[in-house]
């Protein structure tokens, strides 16, 4: 039978195509050599994690999607902090869990650690400028094809309530509509919308607790970003508000996302239901050792 | 929560320096600094933690009882926070960060025999007409009313910025239709500017480099080798660049001309400014004896005080391509960066040895290099910067005509 096609492979290819561009048009601060260090310090930790996990085989894909993702927003002086950073966001995966399902997005997770840690790395949303917004939104949109709508509708949610709430915002306060529109052509926000709060392992399992999610990401990142005045507002936003997710569940419960195939099995037994793992799917792991 | 309180206020008016220093990184021989360009405006932010002072400078050309400087503050802001300070102080931190040009003389190909290579509201004037009575009306309030200097300053505050725009036009300031949006104190210049508008940001901080959220914040081409005759038209030069290369972002970006720890320089287009200045511009973190220089610091340049990151942002905005106030964070990156122009002059003394012809091979296809690198950089004419750079014969008659002759004859 032929193998499903894995969303991951896209993501990859669309992760290096960005990282690609961003390196020789828009002249990013990331190295050829950082991009390997980050790679590769990312791959091992996933490597080192699966083995005291005792998964049962090492798969890089989601280790190269973070480490790819680290590539273009981490930044920082310190090859040492760029590695510890790829360490931290891998072993979140392995260390962060609930009920089978890691907490946070392991590329957020790490970042906001770092920075709060640290003090010495930072991300610059301003990086992508607002001329190759175009050519982004394709590549993002190209995805959500390749995703078949697997987790779309979180991005959508996202991206509708975020507009939504800038142009309200513009109204209350009398600007005129080209700054809403500004802010909406940031490259860092397709990032974000398309790579970040999509992962479907860390979202909501149900549609309707997906949707409730990203409104509050959207609302949570306007508030730090537009009444806090912090930068990159959306990914504080995203790491406050993904613990919340075990509690959206229990209010939606929905089936459980799983990367290959697409299959799903449900997040918990409900009354009534009978409920088996596809067979494309791993043995039902003990908690906490579900592939990342 | 609030995360900027502006604790000192400095209103400047109009605005000369020049130093030469011979460093490490070239010999110093020219900057290009803000007064190339016009309607520009200056501003010092000085940002440490959540407190920002903030030091302003602007060229404006005109009747002064028509000028009128719009700054929305956060938070309120007393009178003892407000203060008239002296243009030099952006006089110098303009200085010492400008964009500089540095020379190299070739040595003599039979000694050595490497060439080519590159090493590596202002006077709110008599503002407050009678007040009416519909300010309350309008959400704005007159918080508070001063005179500093020769300048009087209102605080007002507005709910809406529509509010307020009425309110200035009530009270004879105009404030053009196409920006609706009130500025933050970042997007300076006056509410009349006609056309697009040059800001100079000089951020002075902790940590690191500072550089714009909402906007790409973007290295200006530096180190690049450029002909001899720049020397004479360096600011014309420096203009063509920038110009060019705000065309090359579609007028979009924020350029980083400067990113330098303020304890030395090299090559110094100026000295660093010493302690008092920085204290002067709101530096309240530095530490140690007036003028001292921080002992693990490079011994090149003497002046400077440690601890203090300088950031030099230069952008030209109108109101269609930049509809959002900048927005700025602070990085962690202290890598140094300057904006830097090397003249490499050519070797002319006449002593002939088998290094001389291949010297002067190289020399051609460097000359040429270095036409095409500043036709690249200003959109200049190839061909008359070709014929500006004059024939390489004429530049070194005195060397071996035998063997220039044989290397002109592939030609």
């Amino acid at each position: 039978m032929r193998t499903p096609f894995d969303p991951r492979a896209y993501q990859i290819a669309a992760l290096a195509g960005l990282l690609a561009y961003g390196m020789a048009g828009l002249a990013f601060e990331v190295s050829i050599a950082r991009v390997g260090l980050l790679l590769a310090t990312a791959l091992a930790t996933q490597y080192v994690g699966g083995r005291l996990a005792r998964l049962p085989r090492f798969d890089p894909r989601s280790a190269l999607i973070s480490g790819l993702s680290l590539c273009l927003l981490l930044r920082t002086n310190s090859e040492a902090l760029a590695a510890g950073t790829a360490v931290v966001t891998i072993a979140s995966k392995f260390a962060l869990r609930w009920r089978g399902k890691h907490v946070f997005n392991p590329t957020n997770f790490g970042l906001v650690a770092m920075i709060l840690a640290t003090h010495a790395v930072w991300v610059s949303p301003g990086q992508w400028g607002s001329a190759a917004f175009l050519g982004f939104l394709v590549a993002c949109l190209g995805g959500m094809v390749v995703n078949r709508a697997a987790r779309s509708d979180v991005t959508l949610a996202f991206l509708a309530s975020y507009g939504a709430l800038l142009f309200l915002r513009a109204g209350w306060l009398g600007d005129p509509m080209s700054i809403p529109l500004h802010q909406l052509e940031s490259g860092a926000l397709l990032i974000f919308a398309f790579f970040m709060i999509s992962d479907p392992k860390t979202t909501p399992d149900s549609r309707a607790g997906r949707v409730l999610f990203a409104i509050l990401v959207a609302a949570g990142g306007v508030f730090v970003q537009f009444r806090l005045y912090r930068p990159n507002g959306l990914l504080w936003s995203l790491v406050a508000l993904s613990p919340a997710v075990p509690l959206i569940d229990r209010l939606f419960p929905g089936c459980r996302y799983h990367w290959v195939g697409r299959a799903r099995i449900p997040a918990r037994p409900r009354k009534g239901v009978a409920h088996a793992p596809t067979l494309d799917l791993l043995p039902q792991l003990p908690l906490g050792r579900t592939r990342g | 929560m609030r995360r900027l309180s502006i604790c000192c206020l400095s209103f400047l008016l109009a605005g000369p320096a020049a130093e030469r220093a011979q460093a490490f990184c070239g010999f110093y021989v020219a900057k290009a600094d803000t007064k190339l360009f016009n309607q520009a405006s200056s501003v010092a932010l000085v940002r440490d933690g959540d407190q920002t002072v903030m030091t302003m400078a602007n060229d404006y050309q005109g009747d002064l009882k028509e000028f009128a400087i719009v700054i929305p503050v956060p938070t309120f802001i007393k009178r003892e926070q407000i203060e008239v300070t002296d243009r030099a102080l952006l006089d110098h931190l303009d200085a010492y960060s400008s964009p500089r040009l540095v020379e190299y003389f070739d040595p003599d190909p039979c000694q050595r025999m490497e060439v080519g290579g590159v090493l590596g509201g202002a006077p709110m004037a008599r503002s407050a007409a009678p007040h009416r009575a519909d300010e309350k009306s309008l959400g704005v309030t007159v918080e508070a009313r001063y005179t500093v200097g020769e300048y009087d300053i209102l605080i007002l505050s507005a709910q809406e910025s529509g509010g307020l725009e009425t309110w200035l036009k009530e009270n004879g300031y105009k404030v053009p239709p196409e920006s609706p949006k009130f500025m933050l104190p970042v997007r300076l210049g006056t509410v009349n500017a006609k056309g697009p508008q040059e800001l100079f940001v000089y951020a002075l901080t902790r940590k690191g480099r500072v550089e714009t959220t909402n906007y790409r914040t973007v290295r200006l081409p530096t180190g690049m080798d450029i002909p001899v005759f720049v020397k004479n038209e360096f600011g014309r030069f420096y203009k063509a660049v920038f110009s060019d290369q705000v065309r090359r972002e579609d007028m979009r970006a924020v350029f980083l001309e400067y990113a330098w720890d303020m304890g030395w320089c090299d090559p110094c287009a100026a000295q660093p400014l010493s302690r008092e200045e920085l204290k002067s511009l709101g530096v309240a973190w530095t530490a140690g004896a007036p003028g001292q220089v921080t002992p693990s610091r490079r011994p090149a340049m003497v002046g400077g005080a440690g601890d203090v990151f300088l950031t030099r942002l230069h952008v030209r905005y109108d109101a269609s391509h930049f509809p959002e106030d900048l927005v700025f964070q602070e990085t962690a990156d202290r890598t140094n960066f300057q904006g830097r122009f090397v003249l490499r002059h050519p070797w002319q003394g006449g002593e002939t040895c088998d290094a001389t012809r291949e010297y002067r091979r190289a020399l051609v296809d460097r000359r040429e290099k270095e036409a095409q690198t500043l036709a690249w950089l200003t959109g200049w004419d190839i061909n008359e910067i070709r014929g500006k750079m004059g024939n390489l014969a004429k530049i070194s008659e005195t060397t071996d005509r035998r063997s220039w002759r044989s290397l002109l004859s592939p030609f």
